[in-house]
């Protein structure tokens, strides 16, 4: 279950800054195969947004035509209003942390990080003084003088934090920085980048496929997939009030079925009718209706609630997940409590807790968990490699 | 233990054919004609300084134009679409296809007085140009013979620079040119390096192209040392003498050379 940062109240990543970069009717296609799609942005300053996405979903390529490396087949740029779109990358004020470092193997540490000032010609002392500042703010301290091959993972990454931030951007784009981190590590960084955000005050553009890394760090999530945005919002919008199939399926685990608005505040599916707090439907619209797996008590068979046999349960730490099959549809439910496969057992939904979308392309394609097995669970770990030709 | 036997044939090979003519080499150089040990060859060997001088410093010439046309070559193919690479190196390698002999005859016939290039310059009512039996026919035909050599190790090096590497520089603010000055040029410098090695070793050692573009006027090491073994001044011991001292020349350069390479790294300083 991902964990939702509470820190956040909903609709407060409305009310600071002005847009820093627009991206405006955005297309573009390799090969004659199109990436992005009208793709529409605005990125408020000092704001923390992370695109987030399957292999694929043009979120790289996003990030780096606002870096300047890819030029739009249509659509413009703007920077704090201005069009940058034929603005080479030395140009702009954005900088990139690339997503496999890539530092000069040349350059020890502080040559690294004080690359950027010595291509704008800064002064011995400006540099020296930045140089150390920047390393302290990433806990590098000593290491001036080290080659950058005799780091680890994590001592390069900082040191390409360090090296962007160096330029005293406006913008950070960062392209999956934590893809080839180990967990522990990942989950370290993650903090350590927030704090840095937060400590700086720069806008960051994040790219990732992670959704749980999405949902802690980011004020603003965009969801993309086949190079169309699916939806902007807040992490809690997005996990809440998923705008279709795909979002609700991509963040977290979801069971979707399809459905019928009845009436405002009643629906339908699963063969019963179910009260819910969502209106304005035609009538007898068709919908899918999503609930995710925590938000389903189990409670004992009975006449006036959905019955199912389990087929399945993982023990996963912190709760049990629980496959039952209700008349052929398998439902995900993770319970603290656990359930012995074969028995009958009641489910039971709140009305807040059902979830209404209206249908779109994916319906039909993702919630049901009759094929679900652990290996076909497993996060795409690999790094995004097919999306840059 | 598997990998040191599959090792064994070319250890063998390594003894048979270069251990042992070294000592071989070693062995001549310090003896007289009947077997007596002598330090007479290497004594003399001084006696023609000024040949190895010249042959450094035709080696040495022919190693920077080598240099200087190479690399704008090597970063032009190293930059372009992957079929066009193929293509283009295909066009570096073709000449060496050819024999080395008939190459270096067919600028024979090119430069002579009443050659090709002369013919066609009295053509044009422009006087005759008096090119071959110079150095520079010489430096002409060892450019042309090596260039190979130098744009191949610099093109392996320059192509497999991280694309990423080149997009962070940009990023942080470098123009075309100082991403080039900055980052392609120093992280190219292996690839320098050996194809310095690859022409100027030759180079300096070449006897053929001395000879057949140079005359009898521009003598080179390699052209002495074959005197002393096939030629009229027949005295294998000089030869291998000479060929020793040569040796022991080319290790101090190359010694020079890795020592800068290496300096290079370590210091992380900037050369530019």
């Amino acid at each position: 279950m991902p964990a939702v940062s509470g820190r956040r109240l909903e609709g407060e990543r409305d009310v600071e800054g002005n847009p820093v970069i627009e991206l405006k009717h955005i297309s573009v296609a390799f090969d004659g195969e199109p990436i992005l799609q009208d793709l529409n942005l605005s990125i408020r300053d000092g704001e923390f947004v992370t695109l987030l996405g399957p292999s694929g979903c043009g979120k790289t390529t996003t990030l780096r035509i606002i870096g300047g490396f890819v030029n739009p087949d249509a659509g413009d740029i703007l920077f704090n209003g201005k069009r940058i779109n034929d603005l080479p990358p030395y140009k702009r004020g954005v900088n990139t942390i690339f997503q496999k470092y890539a530092l000069f193997p040349h350059l020890n540490v502080f040559e690294n990080v004080a690359f950027g000032m010595r291509v704008q010609k800064k002064s011995e002392k400006e540099i020296r003084k930045t140089v150390k500042e920047m390393l302290e703010m990433v806990s590098l301290s000593g290491y001036e003088r080290r080659s950058v091959h005799r780091l680890s993972g994590g001592q390069q990454q900082r040191v390409a934090i360090a090296r962007a931030l160096a330029n005293n951007p406006k913008v950070l784009l960062l392209d999956e920085p934590l893809g080839a981190l180990d967990l522990k590590l990942r989950k370290d960084m993650q903090v350590e980048l927030k704090r840095i955000q937060q400590a700086t005050g720069i806008t960051f553009v994040f790219v990732t496929h992670d959704q749980e890394e999405a949902l802690s760090m980011s004020d603003t999530v965009v969801v993309m997939d086949k190079g169309v945005i699916q939806q902007i919002g807040s992490p809690q919008d997005i996990y809440n009030e998923p705008r279709n199939a795909f979002v609700a399926d991509f963040i977290g685990e979801s069971n979707i079925l399809d459905g019928i608005m009845v009436d405002d505040f009643l629906c339908e599916f699963a063969g019963r009718r179910f009260r819910c707090v969502d209106q304005g439907f035609a009538p007898r619209e068709s919908v899918d209706v999503v609930i995710r797996p925590e938000d389903i008590d189990v409670v004992s068979a009975a006449e006036d609630c959905l019955t199912g046999v389990v087929t399945q349960v993982t023990f996963k730490g912190v709760h049990y997940e629980i496959i039952v099959d209700v008349n052929g549809f398998k439902w995900m439910i993770q319970s603290t409590d656990c359930q012995r496969v074969g028995d009958t057992i009641g489910l039971r939904i709140q009305p807040d807790e059902i979830h209404i979308m209206k249908k779109s392309s994916y319906s039909g394609l993702f919630g049901d968990y009759s094929s679900f097995s652990d290996e076909m669970d497993e996060e795409p770990s690999a790094p995004e490699e097919a999306e840059e030709a | 233990m598997k990998s040191k036997a599959a090792s064994a044939p070319y250890l063998v090979w390594m003894v048979l054919f270069i251990v042992v003519p070294v000592l071989l080499v070693a062995y001549f150089a310090f003896t007289d004609s009947s077997g007596a040990f002598t330090l007479e060859n290497i004594a003399r060997v001084g006696q023609y300084s000024n040949v190895f001088l010249r042959s450094i410093w035709l080696g040495a010439l022919s190693t920077v134009i080598c240099l200087v046309l190479g690399y704008p070559v090597a970063y032009l193919i190293s930059k372009s679409s992957l079929k066009r690479q193929s293509v283009l190196l295909m066009l570096i390698m073709l000449p060496m296809w050819m024999n080395f002999l008939l190459r270096t005859y067919a600028w024979m016939t090119l430069l002579e007085d009443s050659g090709l290039i002369n013919s066609f310059l009295s053509l044009l009512g422009l006087p005759p140009f008096h090119m071959i039996n110079t150095q520079g026919a010489v430096v002409l035909g060892m450019v042309y013979d090596y260039i190979p050599f130098m744009v191949l190790p610099l093109y392996t090096v320059l192509s497999k620079i991280d694309r990423a590497v080149v997009e962070a520089a940009q990023d942080l603010g470098a123009n075309g040119r100082r991403v080039f000055l900055r980052v392609t040029f120093p992280l190219s410098m292996p690839g320098m390096i050996s194809g310095v090695t690859m022409v100027f070793v030759p180079s300096v050692s070449t006897f053929i192209i001395s000879k057949m573009l140079g005359g009898g006027a521009n003598l080179m090491i390699g052209d002495l040392i074959e005197m002393q073994f096939l030629g009229s001044a027949y005295n294998p011991n000089l030869g291998s003498a000479i060929s020793l001292v040569l040796m022991v020349l080319i290790l101090i350069c190359m010694g020079i050379m890795n020592e800068f390479d290496s300096g290079e790294n370590e210091g992380g300083g900037m050369m530019i």
